[in-house]
Formats: structure tokens, C-alpha cells, sequence
């Protein structure tokens, strides 16, 4: 296996992007953090800047206001880096569906940059931590 | 290198050129210090996530962190100093790479002459403070602006207590070091200036310090995840990230080994007294942890009073205990 692959798969460092969510799946990631899930046994770890992540966990269904900036940070993660879609909201609008604040979902947004970025889809209301780890796993394992 | 010595054997000056790169790159220089201090900076998770009641990383973790970033992509800032931006990393990569050569070299061969002392140390610990501010400060981004005026704060608030500590340290040993040697890391690391009530004022005050420089909790004003979003390296990516990373690293092994040399007698290299030397070296860091998960990040201008005004009078009061106790000859005071 290539190394480069390899030593991502065992050390993803995420950025949190709020692309307009309610903060419950906010909630739920940083539950990753705690003792009872303490994703550090992986490798993972929630860093503050987007060029020192390789994984970008976007919760939120994509508002006009976030979009250019979700599109921003995006550009600014070094490659190659993968993006979840936490939550049904950013999996695909949610309730929020046709709303007027919506340009979402977060695929299509993250899509108009790079036609082929690797996103990863995590849906439920909140996703539970469980099913995020699941998430992460089966992206990595597919990279 | 046999084989140059062998078919020139008259040209001493070859074989020390070989023989300092030695020295530098790889055994107690670049190579050894950075395995150790990663190896060091996995303590440092580990034993935080213990405190937190965790399981924690790994142990080849900050290794694979490493690699990881070597494989990623470089991002310059359009409007970034380039050159100032690419070079600040390695600036300070060798600056903490000079100062645990210099430290090592007196702890593995003491009588050596002259390799650097005390004041050598104090200039070297600054450079990867100043080559952090420099690469923030080049790469015009208004979080890493924040985060340098804070490092240049917070570097102003600690650089005179470390220094009037390793003043006390100076008047303790002064008449048990023969004249002339007052300065030297080799002959002071022979004494244990802490068992003494200024020894021990100056090694909390030095320890305080080092947390400050290593940019741990307390005093990770410039860096905080949370506040400035990583602050000064909050631009840099993949390979220069890793030199940060690897700096961070050496750092982590240079200052407490500073400490131990100073404060608790040093390391010797032989037998059993290399089993105590490790052991003061991971006490001290560990010390350093404990600190680092108890106390919450504090604001720049409470820093910059309690390195001033507290740690300035502990200080003094411990000056002036050191001078008494060698002019009445108390060894305790």
C-alpha cells in the first residue's frame, strides 16, 4: 500500500465546518472527543485549521451565506482530504428541502469546486457518534 | 567513513568534519533527539489522556502524524513572504537542533573544551521563538497577526525570570565551581542547586518558564485551537507543518534536559546513573503534563503579571536567599 495512503488512514485530523446547522450534530461530533468514544485511540484529531486537516466533517444544510465559505475552506485543505457530510441536513437538505435560505446540499456545493472530491455521507438527526466512527471507517477503508 | 580515514590517514581535519556531521545529524544531534522527542510527545498524549480518563494514541502515533504530513500537499498564501515563510521552519528547526547537540555533547563528554554554556543555551532557546514569529508574521494572515503579537508578549514576559533563575543558579554554585567556570553547563551540572529553598524557588519559576516556551496550556496563548485557530502556524501545511511538528518535538526534549542539567544535577552516561538521569528527565516532564491539564489558558496581560510581577518577586526574594547563604556559608538557604 502506498505510504502516503497508509499514514492517513492512520492519523485523520478534522475541521469542523458549520455550514448553517443547529448545532446538534455540532454536539454529537464533539462527543467524539470524550472519554466514552475518545477517537485519539485512532489517530483522529479536531484541529483549528483548515490546512492542517485531511478530513473536513461539514454539519449544516449548506445556506447561501455558508456555501462561499464551505467552497473556501474547501480550497484550502491541502490534498488529498476527504468530506463528511454529517447529518441529514448537509446528506441531503432535510427538512430544510426547497427552502429559501437553501443552496445545499453539501455534495453539490463541495462538488462545483472539485467534480471529484471523495465525500462520505453520515445521515440521521443527530447522527449518533457511533455511526460517525462507522462513517469514517468505511471512507477511509474505500480511500 | 573507515575507508577515507584509512587512505588519508595524515588528514586529520576530514575525519573531524565526519566526526562533528556525526554528532549533528545523527547520534545526539537531529536523528536520535527527534526519534526521542517524539517518542517524548507521545508521553505527552498519553499520559494527558490518562489524566482525562482515556485511552490515548498509540505509541507510533506522532510518528505516523509525521509521515502523514510529509505525503500532503504545501499551501502558500498568495499575499504570503515567501521566502521568509519557507525558511522561518527551518531557521528554527536548526536553532533547537544546535542547542541539543550543544546540551548532549557536554552531558555525554563533559571535559571537552569549550562547546557553549549557559548564555549560548539561552541565546539558542530563542530561536525557534523568534523563527515562529518571523514565518507567522510572513504569511499575512490576520489569526496568525493575533497569535504573533501574543508570541512576542508572551516571549518578553518569560525571558527575564528564566534568566535571573539561572542568575540564582549562578550565585548557589559560585563557590563550589572553581573561578572561571561559572559559566559553564558542564561543571554546574554537577551540583544540585535545587536542594535549597532559592534552588527551589528558581526551578519553579524555570519550570513555569519552560511551559511557556514549549507553548503548553497555560500559557499556549499564541496557539490556542480554539480562540486564533492554531494562531502562528495556522497557514503553514504539509511538510513545513511537519518541520514545525518535529521542532515542537526537539523542543520537548531540549528544555527539561536544560532543566535537569541546571537545576538536578544532569545526566551521566554510565550504568545506573543513566537510569536516574532518565528518571529526572521524565519527572520534569511530567511535572510539565500535570501543569498543562490542570490549569485553564489564561489571558496574555495575566501572563505577562505573573511572569513580571510574581515570578519577578519570587525570584528576588530567591536572589537574595542564595547571596546570604554564601556569604554566612548556609548551604540550605
Amino acid at each position: 500500500m502506498n505510504w502516503k495512503i497508509w499514514s492517513l488512514k492512520k492519523s485523520p485530523w478534522v475541521f469542523h465546518v458549520n455550514a448553517g446547522a443547529c448545532n446538534n450534530c455540532d454536539i454529537e461530533i464533539v462527543n467524539l472527543l470524550t472519554p466514552k468514544f475518545d477517537v485519539e485511540r485512532f489517530g483522529i484529531k479536531l484541529v483549528g485549521s483548515p490546512r492542517h486537516a485531511d478530513a473536513l466533517l461539514v454539519t449544516g444544510v449548506g445556506t447561501w451565506q455558508a456555501a462561499k465559505r464551505l467552497k473556501e475552506v474547501y480550497r484550502q485543505t491541502p490534498k488529498p482530504c476527504v468530506v463528511f457530510a454529517i447529518g441529514a441536513c448537509a446528506c441531503g437538505t432535510g427538512i430544510f428541502n426547497n427552502g429559501y435560505h437553501v443552496v445545499g446540499p453539501v455534495d453539490k456545493i463541495i462538488k462545483e469546486v472539485d467534480p471529484n472530491a471523495i465525500i462520505a455521507y453520515v445521515p440521521g438527526c443527530p447522527p449518533k457518534p457511533e455511526a460517525m466512527i462507522s462513517g469514517v471507517v468505511k471512507a477511509l477503508s474505500a480511500l | 567513513m573507515a575507508a577515507i580515514l584509512e587512505r588519508d590517514p595524515g588528514d586529520k581535519k576530514m575525519s573531524e568534519v565526519l566526526q562533528s556531521l556525526f554528532w549533528i545529524l545523527i547520534f545526539p544531534g537531529f536523528l536520535f533527539t527527534a526519534v526521542f522527542g517524539l517518542v517524548a510527545c507521545w508521553i505527552v498524549r498519553k499520559v494527558s489522556a490518562l489524566v482525562q480518563w482515556r485511552v490515548g494514541p498509540p505509541l507510533y502515533q506522532p510518528f505516523v502524524d509525521v509521515m502523514k504530513l510529509m505525503g500532503k500537499e504545501i499551501l502558500i498564501p498568495e499575499d504570503a513572504q515567501r521566502t521568509v515563510f519557507l525558511m522561518a521552519p527551518i531557521v528554527g528547526l536548526a536553532g533547537v537542533l544546535l542547542l541539543s547537540t550543544m546540551l548532549w555533547r557536554i552531558t555525554i563528554a563533559p571535559a571537552t573544551p569549550f562547546v557553549g554554556d549557559i548564555i549560548v543555551a539561552i541565546y539558542l532557546m530563542v530561536i525557534p521563538s523568534l523563527a515562529l514569529i518571523l514565518g507567522s508574521s510572513a504569511s499575512a494572515s490576520p489569526h496568525a497577526a493575533v497569535g504573533t503579537s501574543r508570541e512576542m508578549k508572551l516571549v518578553m514576559g518569560y525571558e527575564l525570570p528564566l534568566v535571573l533563575a539561572l542568575v540564582v543558579v549562578i550565585i548557589k554554585t559560585a563557590g563550589l565551581i572553581e573561578p572561571g567556570q561559572q559559566l559553564s553547563l558542564a561543571a554546574i551540572s554537577q551540583h544540585t542547586p535545587i536542594f535549597s529553598i532559592s534552588g527551589f524557588l528558581a526551578f519553579l519559576v524555570s519550570l513555569l518558564c519552560v511551559q511557556a516556551k514549549l507553548g503548553f496550556v497555560p500559557f499556549d496563548i499564541a496557539e490556542s485551537d480554539t480562540e486564533v485557530a492554531s494562531g502562528v502556524i495556522i497557514e503553514y501545511s504539509g511538510a513545513l507543518l511537519a518541520i514545525w511538528k518535529i521542532m515542537q518535538a526537539m523542543m520537548l526534549v531540549a528544555l527539561p534536559l536544560f532543566l535537569v542539567m541546571v537545576f538536578l544535577g544532569g545526566f551521566h552516561f554510565a550504568g545506573c546513573p543513566l537510569a536516574r538521569g532518565i528518571g529526572k528527565y521524565v519527572l520534569v516532564l511530567v511535572l510539565l503534563i500535570l501543569i498543562k491539564n490542570t490549569n485553564p489558558r489564561v489571558r496574555i496581560d495575566q501572563a505577562m503579571k505573573f511572569f513580571w510581577v510574581y515570578c519577578g518577586l519570587t525570584l528576588a526574594i530567591a536572589c537574595l536567599l542564595a547571596a546570604m547563604g554564601n556569604f554566612y556559608h548556609i548551604g540550605w538557604l
